[in-house]
């Protein structure tokens, strides 16, 4: 196929090349873009939490006013939740993965170290890693006598001073020690420390506030909770059983404490998928916005083919009078789309990246990647030469006769 | 002469339906998705209290006496300095807040207790906020002194446990204390629940939920405390506190905003010298650390620092007008070859007599007709648009309507876009040499 003679049509129909250019240029950048951001958020939507996902249900049981008897209380409620049919472990905690409530604290390696090392969740409760399903890959969980009652510590230094284990995520341990084996390991809390006795495969935190990069900086302490402190209970079951527990362990805890309100009952799936329901629509309106884009690209490289063709009809006709098989019209139009859909893709590049740097600035998004470059132009290429399909053939059907009309 | 060019553009509009459907889509699709995004951030960014937001303030201390300040002050303050700065009355009117979720019961209604949330706040707070009311009237500043316990609930509240009547007068029970109800108000949706707004820093461009309702009970700050006691949220400590023997009054927490009202530039000026005169005689008490870290912004200021459009949405209004930017560069294309194809019938005018600029008057006439077309097709869709947002579980999902200002804005822009589209091909329209198109008629 010759370029040359495509190359000087184009020169004398500068505004509509340059039109279909740009346009091929800005949808090749928005949608590199666009499928970026869609993959980001799906990304995101599998971040892992560690914890056995499946299986768990959360109720919450708001405790009203200081109560005498809240150990007690939380002991109770606990036996009548592992009474019920179906329940593998159950315990009160002060957080829950995937909700938006979370106790933070600064953490340092080194009590001299004048600014904290960083900020990672606290999570409290007994029997808490057992109940969450977390996988241990090092050292042990904590034994029953190493528990205390978080009601006792929190204004007791003395003894706050005595809780001295912890468990940890690999996630965490990595980021304090890399390289190296957390275990038997201090971390300063304040003015008290307490020792790395085991490593969990990842336990993620509630409440992303720190940013995704800190998702898995979680410690778990040897704390008991009661009625007055926390009110989230986690119970663990078959995921065939869950909707039935969860119906049972309110009506459960409501019975044991009639003045008692419900606040929230859900299994860990619908806290998650509530969790991410922000990327997954993100995600759903800009896969919709790329069909759109894409359509409607397409819609005008075929107006303007079509166009083109009818204002040609008689230098196809003269073309075809001359000896031009129907095959060289065909290919005339398709290569002439394929020059001007490169010419938009290589803008479109360069306009990407620039997007995508707009995007690092302003929303702290990654890089693109450099095969969404490719894929992209393939892609459009494709609509390009499928766009341009109709109007070729149309031009391709034109007989050489019109040649001789009317010149 | 503007009706017949109107004539004219239907009869060529009419003539190839395909292409016109192409643009009117097109032009359609940009609009909806454009005007979508638009007037959410719009019901996002606006002033919540139009008129008045230049006259309110935010003032803050840093009550630390010894944490870093690379933060600046905390988002709130603790009891000491805010009820310091409320009880000097230096401001026209002034207003604390702190908030709580309650237990509440409506003794007779036979309805098992509820957890509301709950806004403790003082008398100025309805007159400054401009809050509505449907039924009875705020408290008085007496009330506040008195600790007089009396609340004022929401028209939610109010219709929840009575129906929506009159229950000014009634009783209900705020966690273990009776209150008298003395004012109801009227359906109030300030977007954002401005007063509320902090910590929005920390929240990674999450922000829908500074959308969401006022609190269902205001009650005087005083009889709160008497009330609530140490239940109230707590935004931060700076040191531990032991919150069964001590109380939140004395406690190492930062808990207590307060807005003031300042009606002219010289009492913002005062203000401000006085809350760095107040900041710096707590520092020679001893009780603070860091005077020079005092911050007074203005409502609208605060909310801009605190990034109130979440950043999805922002997000959104961009990708909508690249959108729109595409739709456009489409429609130029076809318009092009659409007037372009009509070379022979503008020919025969140009020779009959008509002027580059008439003809170019044609062109954007059915340019413009092809907007206001559009702008009918966006408008649908973004009406669909705005429909589908109301049903995603987002806290501002029902602010998310189309008010008349948003739609004049539609058609404004659909119009706008398309006498812009108009514009190149119609010049080019317009520049056909007669002679030449004549010859091959």
């Amino acid at each position: 196929m010759d370029i040359v003679p495509i190359l000087s049509t184009l020169r004398r129909h500068k505004t509509t090349a340059l039109l279909v250019v740009l346009e091929i240029a800005l949808t090749c950048a928005i949608v590199c873009n666009a499928v970026f951001l869609i993959s980001n958020r799906l990304e995101r939507m599998k971040m892992p939490g560690g914890v056995a996902q499946h299986e768990l249900i959360m109720v919450q049981a708001a405790s009203i006013g200081q109560q005498a008897d809240a150990k007690a209380r939380a002991r109770e409620d606990l036996a009548l939740l592992r009474q019920i049919p179906g329940v593998t472990a159950a315990a009160l905690v002060n957080e829950v993965p995937f909700t938006n409530s979370s106790w933070n604290t600064s953490i340092k390696l080194d009590p001299k170290q004048k600014l904290a090392t960083l900020n990672a969740t606290q999570y409290y409760g007994e029997n808490l890693l057992q109940t969450f399903g977390t996988r241990l890959v090092a050292g042990r969980y904590f034994r029953d006598d190493e528990y205390m009652d978080f009601a006792d510590i929190r204004n007791n230094e003395e003894l706050q001073a005595k809780v001295g284990s912890i468990v940890i995520t690999q996630g965490l341990a990595e980021k304090l020690w890399p390289g190296q084996s957390p275990l038997g390991r201090s971390i300063y809390l304040g003015d008290s420390s307490v020792r790395v006795i085991g490593v969990v495969a990842g336990l993620i935190r509630p409440s992303l506030f720190n940013g995704d990069a800190s998702a898995q900086w979680s410690m778990v302490f040897p704390l008991r909770m009661d009625t007055g402190n926390a009110s989230r209970y986690v119970l663990r079951s078959a995921p065939a059983e869950r909707e039935r527990v969860l119906a049972a362990a309110a009506a459960a805890l409501r019975k044991a404490d009639p003045h008692r309100v419900i606040l929230d009952k859900k299994t860990l799936d619908e806290l998650r998928d509530d969790f991410f329901q922000g990327d997954r629509s993100m995600a759903g309106l800009m896969l919709g916005v790329c069909v759109a884009l894409l359509v409607v690209t397409a819609l005008g490289i075929v107006g303007l083919g079509s166009f083109w063709v009818a204002q040609r009809r008689r230098t196809i006709g003269v073309r075809r009078a001359l000896g031009a098989t129907r095959g060289n019209i065909l290919h005339y139009f398709q290569t002439e789309n394929f020059l001007l859909a490169t010419i938009g893709i290589a803008l479109g590049m360069v306009l990407a990246y620039g997007i995508n740097l707009f995007l690092m600035v302003h929303y702290e998004l990654p890089r693109l990647p450099a095969f969404y470059l490719p894929v992209g132009a393939a892609v459009l290429w494709l609509i390009g030469q499928a766009a341009v399909l109709g109007p070729a053939l149309r031009a391709a059907a034109v007989p050489p006769v019109v040649a001789t009309r009317s010149v | 002469m503007f009706v017949y060019y109107l004539d004219l553009a239907l009869r060529s509009l009419k003539r190839n339906k395909v292409l016109t459907a192409l643009m009117v889509i097109a032009i359609a699709v940009g609009i909806g998705a454009s005007m979508t995004t638009l007037t959410v951030t719009y019901l996002l960014s606006g002033d919540p209290l139009p008129g008045r937001s230049q006259r309110i303030f935010y003032p803050q201390v840093n009550p630390s006496p010894h944490a870093s300040t690379k933060h600046g002050p905390w988002d709130v303050m603790d009891y000491r300095s805010a009820m310091d700065l409320w009880s000097a009355r230096r401001a026209d009117r002034q207003a604390l807040i702190a908030n709580a979720t309650v237990k509440l019961g409506a003794p007779g209604s036979g309805r098992p207790p509820l957890m509301v949330p709950t806004l403790a706040t003082t008398a100025d707070f309805f007159p400054m906020f401009d809050a509505p009311f449907r039924y009875g009237r705020g408290w008085s500043a007496d009330d506040d002194a008195g600790r007089t316990r009396v609340v004022v609930i929401s028209d939610d509240l109010n219709r929840k446990l009575f129906g929506g009547e009159d229950s000014v007068g009634r009783t209900l029970r705020l966690k273990d204390g009776d209150v008298r109800i003395v004012g109801v108000l009227a359906p109030w949706r300030p977007s954002p629940v401005f007063y509320d707004v902090r910590g929005g820093r920390y929240s990674n461009g999450d922000t829908a939920s500074f959308f969401g309702r006022p609190e269902d009970v205001f009650v005087p700050f005083a009889a709160a405390e008497d009330l609530v006691g140490n239940d109230f949220d707590a935004f931060t400590c700076w040191a531990g506190w032991d919150s069964a023997n001590a109380s939140l009054q004395s406690s190492p927490c930062v808990w207590m905003g307060l807005w003031v009202q300042l009606d002219d530039a010289a009492k913002v000026a005062g203000y401000r010298s006085f809350l760095a005169s107040y900041a710096a005689q707590q520092k020679t008490l001893g009780r603070i650390a860091y005077a020079e870290d005092t911050r007074m912004m203005g409502l609208m200021q605060w909310l801009d620092f605190n990034q109130v459009v979440p950043s999805d949405v922002r997000l959104q209004t961009w990708l909508a007008f690249a959108f729109l930017a595409i739709c456009l560069f489409n429609t130029v294309g076809l318009l092009l070859a659409k007037f372009l194809r009509r070379g022979g019938e503008i020919g025969v005018r140009r020779a009959l007599g008509a002027t580059r600029r008439a003809v170019f008057a044609q062109c954007l006439v059915e340019a413009g007709l092809i907007g206001v077309l559009g702008g009918v097709g966006g408008w649908l869709l973004t009406l669909l648009g705005l429909w589908l947002i109301r049903r995603q579980p987002v806290a501002y999902a029902d602010l998310a309507r189309l008010d008349v200002a948003m739609f004049l804005v539609t058609f404004g822009l659909a119009v706008a876009v398309s006498l812009l589209a108009g514009a190149l091909p119609a010049m080019r329209a317009s520049r056909i040499a007669p002679a030449l198109q004549l010859k091959v008629l």
